[in-house]
This record gives C-alpha cells, sequence and structure tokens, in this order.
C-alpha cells in the first residue's frame, strides 16, 4: 500500500483514451491523493490518431499531440514513454513494465488500445508490408514509397480508404482490396458502397471487392511484388498496407487471468470495472455491453467515467454512444447517424453527381430515425440533431433527403439546452452557454473539430441575447472587415482613402485602418505608395520605405532573388557599408541587412544600390519578402529539379505585391527539404515529375507546417495555382492576418481551396489571373522611382528646416561594428 | 514675449503627414491637419521608445481628439494637448503653432 495514505493508479497505455483518462484525473485534483504512474507503449506520447492521415497533408507529429507539456510537471504524474506494461500481478498487486519498472497499484485501469489485424497469409511480413496505426508506421510508409511504382490496401473500410489517400498523395498507383462485397461494408449500405464505388474509382484509385487476399508475393530480397488471391488472380504492386480491421489488445488481461470477451477483448461491467475490482479497461480494448467501441467518443466517455468514480466525483455508468459520423474519405463525403432500421426509406440519387443520401424515417410523427449519405454530407448537423430528437423532425422531413433543401447547421435558437453539439467530449449547448456566460470554457470541438461551425454559430447567437455584439468591423471609422473594404474598392473603382472614407467611413481614420486601406489602394494599383494622400497612410516602415530601428534610424535591404547574389553585388553591398559605416548582417532570407541609415541616407544608400543592378527588397512591406532556395539540380547531386531558377522566377514574379501581411516563399529542389518550404506561405518542392505546392505555413510565434495543395504540377500550372492561391488570400483576408490563420478559418478548409484554385468554384479565376498579370505588367522598384523624382525625393530629411542630422542618434563600436548607444553611454559622452 | 521662429513654407506641408523641424536643442513635430487645415505641432521625442520620431506617425481621429500615433509601439498622443491616450500619466510637450504669409512658424516659448 501507498504511504502517506496517498494512493497509486497506474495507467497501462497511453493513446488518445489513455491521455483523456490523465487529463480528467488531472482536472478533477485527483494527483492530490492518487500518484499516477502512466506506461505509454510509444516513444511518442499521446497523438490525434483521427486526424492520423493529416500527416500526409503537411501537419508535423508535434502539431498531432495531445498533450500539454504542463501535465507532466504536476507533482504525482510520471508518465514513461517507450516502456509498455508487460505482466500484471494481481496477487501483489503490481504491474511490470518491459524496461524492468515494477509499481505496486491500488488501482490499475487498462486503455491498451487495439492492434491492427493483419490476415495470416504468407508474406504479410515482407519488405514493403505496412499497417497503419502509429505515426512510426506512416513515417515508415512515406520512407519506402519514395521507391514504389504502386501499393494496394487491404481493407476498403474507413482506414482503409484513408491510407489509399495516403498512398494515392504519394504518387502511387493505388488498389484497394476489400473482402466484403462493398467499400465501408459497417457505416453504407449496398447502393451507398456503390456510389462510393464509383467517386473513388473516378479518383484513379483501382477498386477490388469481393476479393480475398490468399498471399503477399516477395521478391528475391524479400521484398514485396505483388499480391495473390482466393480466385486465382493476381495484382503487381510494389507495396502492401494492411488495414483490415482491429483487434483489441488484451494481452496484459489474458496474462493475469481476467474476463475476457467472447472474441476477444477486456470484459467489463457498465462502469468500466472489469472481473477484478481494482482493475478498470476503457477505450477500444474494452468490451462493453457486449461489443468493442471503435470510436474515439465512446472512449472518452469511458474515460471520464472511471475519472468520476476513482475520485468519487460521480457515480455514471456507459449506456453506450452515439456511432455517427461524418468522414471526408477520398475526398468524398460518407457520413451514417442514428438507426437504419424501423422505418420507411426516402432516397435522394443524384446520377450525375454521383450522391445518395438515404433517410430513414418513422411515419408516425414523423420522426427522422437515421440516414446514411454519400457524395453529399450538407445538413449533417441538422438530421443528426432530429434523428436525436434535439430538434423537432419537420413535416416536410422527405424533402430533405435532396442536399439543398437542409440548412447546413441547424439554427442555433432551435437547439434546447440538452442538445448534444460535441459528442467526442460530451458537451451540450447548455454548457456552452453557462462557459459563455462566466467566461469559462468548454472542449466543445477540440477533438474531430467536426462540430466546431455549430459551436461558432451557437457562440454567435449567445453573445448577442448577453447583449455583447461580436464585431468585426475593421475600427471605430469602418464598419466593415478588411475583404469587404477590398471588395467595395474594387467594384465601386475607389482610388484614395478620402473617397473611402467619405463613401463608407466616419471621422479622421486612425493608425488601423489608414494602413489597412494603403494596402488594399496598392495590392490594386500597384502604384507608388507615397505619392499625394497616400503618403499620410503608410505604416512605420512603408512610411520611409525602410524598416524603422529602435533609434530611429532605419535598415536597409536590397533584393536577392533566390538568395542568389553575384561577386559584383556583394562587393557593391560591402563598400556602401563601408563608406557610411553601416552594420551589417545576413538575414533569414538569406539577404543582407544594412542597418544605421538616418533618413536623409535613405537616398544615398538606395542610390549606390540601383547603380549595382539592385532593387528593393521590400523589407519594410506587408508584402513579399523572399522566396529561399536550395542550390537543386544544377549543382546538387541529390536535386531533381533546378529550384533556383524557379525560385528567381518566383520571387520576380510577385515582388512589390502588398498583401494583408508579410508573404514568405522557398523552393526545394528534392524531398531533404533543405530549403524549408514546409514552413512558408507558399513552399514548392521538388519531385520527378514536376513540383508538390503546398501553402499556409507560417513561422513566428504559432508555427505552422504548409499544407499539400497539388502535386507534380509542371511549371506553368504551378506558377497559376500559386497566382490565384496568392490573390484570393489578398482579397479575402483579414488585417494582418497570415496565411495560416487564414487557412485554419477557410471554411471548406483544403478541399474548398483546391476547388477555387482547380475548379474555379466561385467563378473568380480569371478576375485572380487578370490581377496578378496586372500586378506584374505595372511593377516598379520603388526605390529606383523614388531616386528618378525630386519631388519624392525631397520627403527624405530628418528635418524640414535644416540639413542637420538628429543629435539623439549615437553609435557606439561592438566587433568592429557600430550600434545605437544606451541610454547610459549616451549620458557618458 | 513669445518667439516666433519660421519652420517651412506651408506648402512643404503634405496634409496629415508630419515634419521634423530642429529648433535649437529641441525637436518639433509639424502637423498640417486637413479636413480643417489647422496647423499643430508637438515634441518629436516619443517618451516611450526614446526615439524622435513622433514626426512620422499616422494622424487620425479617436472619438473627437485628433491623434498622433508613434510608429515604433503606437501609443497616441493628443494632438492638441500632447497627452497619451494609451499610457497613463504620459504625455509630450506642445507648442504654439500657426501660418503666416504662407510660412509656417512655431514657438518654443
Amino acid at each position: 500500500m501507498a504511504s502517506r495514505g496517498r494512493r497509486t493508479l497506474v495507467i497501462a497505455g497511453h493513446g488518445m483514451v489513455g491521455h483523456k483518462l490523465l487529463e480528467e484525473l488531472v482536472d478533477r485534483g485527483a494527483p492530490a491523493e492518487w500518484d499516477v504512474v502512466v506506461f505509454c507503449e510509444e516513444r511518442r506520447l499521446a497523438y490525434d490518431r483521427v486526424h492520423l492521415s493529416s500527416f500526409f497533408e503537411g501537419t508535423s507529429a508535434e502539431e498531432l499531440s495531445l498533450v500539454d507539456p504542463a501535465i507532466l510537471d504536476v507533482p504525482g504524474v510520471r508518465v514513461h514513454a517507450g516502456d509498455p506494461a508487460i505482466r500484471i500481478d494481481r496477487e501483489a498487486r503490481t504491474v511490470t513494465s518491459a524496461m524492468g519498472r515494477t509499481v505496486t497499484y491500488d488501482a490499475l485501469v487498462l486503455a491498451t488500445g487495439s492492434t491492427p489485424f493483419v490476415p495470416p497469409v504468407p508474406g504479410n511480413d515482407a519488405e514493403g508490408s505496412f499497417v497503419y496505426r502509429t505515426l512510426d508506421d506512416l513515417e515508415a510508409i512515406a520512407d519506402f514509397a519514395l521507391l514504389c511504382r504502386s501499393g494496394a490496401v487491404v481493407g476498403g473500410g474507413l482506414l482503409g480508404l484513408e491510407a489509399a489517400n495516403a498512398l494515392r498523395s504519394l504518387g502511387l498507383d493505388t488498389h484497394v482490396v476489400e473482402f466484403a462485397p462493398r467499400l465501408m461494408p459497417v457505416q453504407v449500405d449496398e447502393t451507398g458502397g456503390e456510389t462510393l464505388r464509383r467517386k473513388v474509382e473516378a479518383l484513379g484509385v483501382h477498386v477490388h471487392t469481393g476479393c480475398q487476399t490468399t498471399e503477399v508475393a516477395t521478391g528475391e530480397r524479400g521484398q514485396v511484388v505483388g499480391m495473390g488471391f482466393a480466385d486465382g488472380t493476381s495484382l503487381e504492386v510494389d507495396l502492401v498496407v494492411f488495414s483490415a480491421g482491429i483487434r483489441p489488445r488484451d494481452d496484459l488481461a489474458r496474462g493475469c487471468g481476467l474476463e475476457l470477451g467472447e472474441r476477444g477483448g477486456i470484459a467489463v461491467d457498465d462502469r468500466c470495472r472489469t472481473s477484478d475490482p481494482a482493475i478498470y479497461a476503457i477505450g477500444e480494448c474494452a468490451v462493453a455491453l457486449g461489443r468493442t467501441w471503435g470510436l474515439v467518443a465512446p472512449g472518452y466517455q469511458m474515460a471520464r467515467l472511471v475519472a468520476d468514480q476513482l475520485t468519487g466525483a460521480a457515480d455514471t455508468t456507459f449506456t453506450g454512444a452515439d456511432l455517427s459520423t461524418k468522414l471526408k474519405l477520398l475526398g468524398i463525403d460518407v457520413a451514417s447517424f442514428g438507426t437504419t432500421e424501423g422505418g420507411v426509406d426516402v432516397t435522394y440519387v443524384d446520377p450525375i453527381g454521383d450522391v445518395y443520401r438515404r433517410l430513414v424515417v418513422d411515419p408516425e410523427g414523423p420522426r427522422l430515425l437515421g440516414g446514411i449519405l454519400v457524395g453529399d454530407a450538407a445538413g449533417y448537423d441538422t438530421l443528426l440533431a432530429m434523428a436525436r430528437g434535439d430538434l423537432p423532425t419537420p413535416a416536410e422531413i422527405a424533402t430533405l433527403a435532396a442536399p439543398s433543401a437542409v440548412l447546413a447547421i441547424p439554427s442555433a435558437d432551435d437547439l434546447g439546452d440538452t442538445a448534444l453539439i460535441c459528442s467526442c467530449n460530451n458537451v451540450t449547448k447548455g454548457q456552452i452557454c453557462d462557459a459563455i456566460a462566466t467566461g469559462g470554457s468548454t472542449k466543445a470541438g477540440s477533438t474531430c473539430g467536426g462540430c466546431k461551425p455549430l459551436v461558432a454559430s451557437i457562440t454567435k447567437v449567445e453573445l448577442k441575447r448577453l447583449g455583447q455584439e461580436v464585431s468585426d468591423a475593421l475600427c471605430e471609422h469602418f464598419d466593415h472587415t478588411r475583404q469587404e473594404l477590398f471588395d467595395l474598392v474594387r467594384f465601386e473603382r475607389i482610388t484614395t482613402f478620402s473617397e473611402l472614407l467619405e463613401r463608407h467611413g466616419t471621422g479622421r481614420g486612425c493608425e488601423v485602418c489608414k494602413p489597412t486601406v494603403a494596402s488594399i489602394l496598392a495590392s490594386q494599383t500597384n502604384r507608388y505608395v507615397l505619392d499625394g494622400e497616400d503618403a499620410s497612410l503608410q505604416d512605420t516602415n512603408d512610411h520611409f520605405l525602410a524598416n524603422l530601428q529602435k533609434d530611429g534610424t532605419y535598415s536597409v535591404v536590397p533584393r536577392v532573388p533566390g538568395g542568389e547574389i553575384t561577386p559584383e553585388q556583394l562587393v557593391a553591398i560591402g563598400q556602401v557599408a563601408k563608406e557610411l559605416d553601416l552594420y551589417t548582417k545576413i538575414t533569414g532570407g538569406q539577404r543582407i541587412d544594412l542597418f544605421g541609415a538616418r533618413v536623409e541616407q535613405l537616398p544615398v544608400i538606395w542610390q549606390r544600390l540601383v547603380d549595382a543592378g539592385m532593387e528593393s527588397g521590400h523589407a519594410y512591406g506587408k508584402a513579399l519578402r523572399t522566396v529561399k532556395s536550395c542550390v537543386g539540380q544544377t549543382w546538387c547531386r541529390y536535386g531533381v529539379q533546378d529550384s533556383t531558377s524557379m525560385a528567381i522566377l518566383l520571387e520576380e514574379r510577385y515582388r512589390g505585391l502588398r498583401s494583408p501581411h508579410k508573404l514568405k516563399m522557398a523552393v526545394s529542389g528534392c524531398a531533404r527539404e533543405c530549403a524549408e518550404a514546409q514552413s512558408k506561405d507558399v513552399g514548392v518542392i521538388a519531385t520527378e515529375a514536376g513540383w508538390n505546392l503546398y501553402v499556409a505555413g507560417n513561422g513566428g510565434q504559432r508555427p505552422r507546417h504548409a499544407v499539400l495543395l497539388a502535386t507534380d504540377l509542371d511549371d506553368e500550372a504551378l506558377v497559376q495555382a500559386i497566382d490565384r492561391f496568392l490573390m484570393f488570400y489578398v482579397r479575402t483576408a483579414d488585417r494582418l492576418e497570415r496565411t495560416a490563420p487564414w487557412f485554419e478559418k477557410l471554411e471548406g478548409g483544403i478541399d474548398h481551396l483546391r476547388s477555387v484554385i482547380f475548379d474555379d468554384s466561385l467563378g473568380i479565376a480569371d478576375q485572380l489571373d487578370a490581377a496578378i498579370a496586372h500586378h506584374v505588367a505595372t511593377y516598379e522598384c520603388e526605390w529606383k522611382a523614388t531616386l528618378a523624382d525630386p519631388v519624392r525625393l525631397a520627403r527624405f530629411r530628418s528635418f524640414v528646416n535644416t540639413d542637420e542630422p538628429d543629435p539623439t542618434v549615437v553609435f557606439v563600436k561592438e566587433r568592429g561594428q557600430i550600434r545605437p548607444a544606451r541610454d547610459e553611454e549616451k549620458v557618458a559622452r | 514675449m513669445t518667439a516666433w521662429v519660421e519652420v517651412c513654407p506651408v506648402e512643404a506641408l503634405v496634409p496629415n503627414r508630419g515634419v521634423a523641424a530642429l529648433l535649437g536643442e529641441r525637436q518639433v513635430a509639424v502637423f498640417l491637419v486637413s479636413p480643417g487645415d489647422e496647423v499643430l505641432a508637438i515634441d518629436n521625442l516619443d517618451p516611450i521608445s526614446g526615439a524622435a520620431v513622433l514626426s512620422r506617425g499616422i494622424v487620425g481621429s479617436a472619438g473627437d481628439v485628433l491623434t498622433v500615433a508613434s510608429p515604433v509601439f503606437k501609443q497616441r498622443f493628443d494632438l492638441r494637448s500632447g497627452t497619451c491616450l494609451d499610457e497613463e500619466g504620459v504625455a509630450v510637450a506642445t507648442y504654439p503653432a500657426r501660418v503666416v504669409d504662407g510660412a509656417v512658424q512655431v514657438s518654443t516659448g
């Protein structure tokens, strides 16, 4: 027994459900009485396995992590990574781990999850055979796929289709092999399965149903060369992923004699207790109410229940879980909810768009019981609420089988307080409204994310009800968003800030709206930013076309496209710096920064740089900064494309483009990614066949990986896609909103973005293309333009009444170069 | 007696964009505010950053108050009273300014 009245809880397993238990225990203050020891098998602590496949769209392992590091520092909590529990001694009440740790427990929770089922066929462990469960699996698949042309997934269920999408995004000719007569046999019916099959095949993925794998054929070196089936046919592939189901991991339970389920798994009662009163089981490894539960929402329910039991907070029981799901597999909507038994069918079939929607309705009432949606899941949230009884089923329910007839999300007003909004975290509408009123928070939307639009709608309605309007207006002078102002300027052909202020604003403007409008005008006209009225609108750095430093001096950055610079240019930069005694530094953007310039020195410096053939680097603007590159195919033994030339092309195309926030890009010549393109607003990575395009990555305070937009584009297609992406962002983002937060808010996410750019779903492609074409045609280096015009040059002085320099600017030397003097150093002089 | 010093011709001022004038030891930020064509002058030294840059800030309004925002950290200063709207107890000196025969004049007392 533990000392000092403290008890010890051991949690075997640190996946999503094991971690949820840990979080719920900490939330309830359990570590005050319990030492909690967690054994985690994987070397990575709990991560989001639901969104595992987003790894292939650019999400990093770090971004998938579910663990707030602070929880590891909670006194009494110990988590052992890479050290699974391997043996339980129920008499001694001890758990032993792989690394030899032995812990005595007062209570033990098994959260060991599932293991992928691999059919016992010859060759299932050959080199090139994989399962699709952990991040390590996915990394191994990604590495191996580099050498492959084709791949097959065994299993056409939910996970199998995700794996197929992964292989497809890795550039493989992809096959799906399913034992049952249709894809997703558990979630959809026969007709739904047929619709799904056609849509999957339309993507170029080969579908084989009613197909039983009997062997994986191997070559000389023991590597996968193909597959054989029960009907005698075969398939040539280089890689196989087994995604044919999961089996609960009950080895620990078996080893210590706990009661098991009929088909395996750890049997538990409705309080998640096993046949040993000191041992619980939760998540996929548990058999509750006669079955295993392969979704995260019931697992989380069990975790909360056990946390309640252990802390005595409540005596909740497990009553089953909603198995409704809405997914996007291979870009195809598939949803199922409620029950498909005991009612009449209302079916909507669109043979042209290939959509199948079946609602099952109890005609008494009427009452919606459930449904299956394939190809278009519009209205899922509303229909689900009706099936749950949170919303009344309307008399015209039959018409709602058509996608266009249903409200996208239920009206927040119509939902009662007990309506379950977030099933993963068990949050009702009432709890959300309470949190809004008291300034608290809930976990709604933090797991699968499906309920976010509904949560946002409820929040807005509730705030309004409480008298708090949520305003997305720019500032006190304009009651519009940046996007609205952008459109007004465009449609009404407004050319000055005063005109916009007069027609749509009040007051005199301010440091928020003036630069925003200045940027909008610049994006649309590409004119010199300091002429006329524009001169009074510019933000800090644009004010003098240079980067303001802490002491009132400026820094100067000439453009170095692609990071490529000639010896002559290096000498020219060096000479200016030497003569004017400027501080020089290499930037992260692969160029050179010169510091210590007073206002009146800016034209002098720029004249020298322009004479050396250089131009403005726009380091001062909310505009394109740089396109970094690696040397690529030209010099590097690994490069597969000429990344330097492409980087230069892109930088010269988009230089000067003003945008809601700075834009950074990079081009890497191969998958080794030396130019770090995946952290950029626009990142390009060379492949054998062309270019992979990633977008919406950001560095800064909250780094975000870019997301894969398209693969194997040729030069022309790449440029057009970037053109449209940039202009779409410039037109629609908020003030000072970088591409990552903009993309995160974009309704429809990556699919919507792809359809806007490649399918012209908004019908604006022409406008976007024309806007970039206009930008390219009218571009002029603004420093060259300044130097060529005495009126513009006249502005660049420290004082209007004397040529004396600013006496407050004082430098001292450090490491052979100048730096601003500190206050105490100034006094000493 | 107020000593007026001529700083520049009024045409040298772009409406709502300041210029700086060096008057002995002092730097003055001068603004021609439009609409209204009023000439206002405050000290050029930003007390929060310590840099002499207020003349480079953006002119605007907050309610009825005419403001300039320091380009360094964006605190706003009342152009008529010199009070800082965003930092309690902080203010800059203001100077009388006028236009005589097309010339902008400032008095430093």
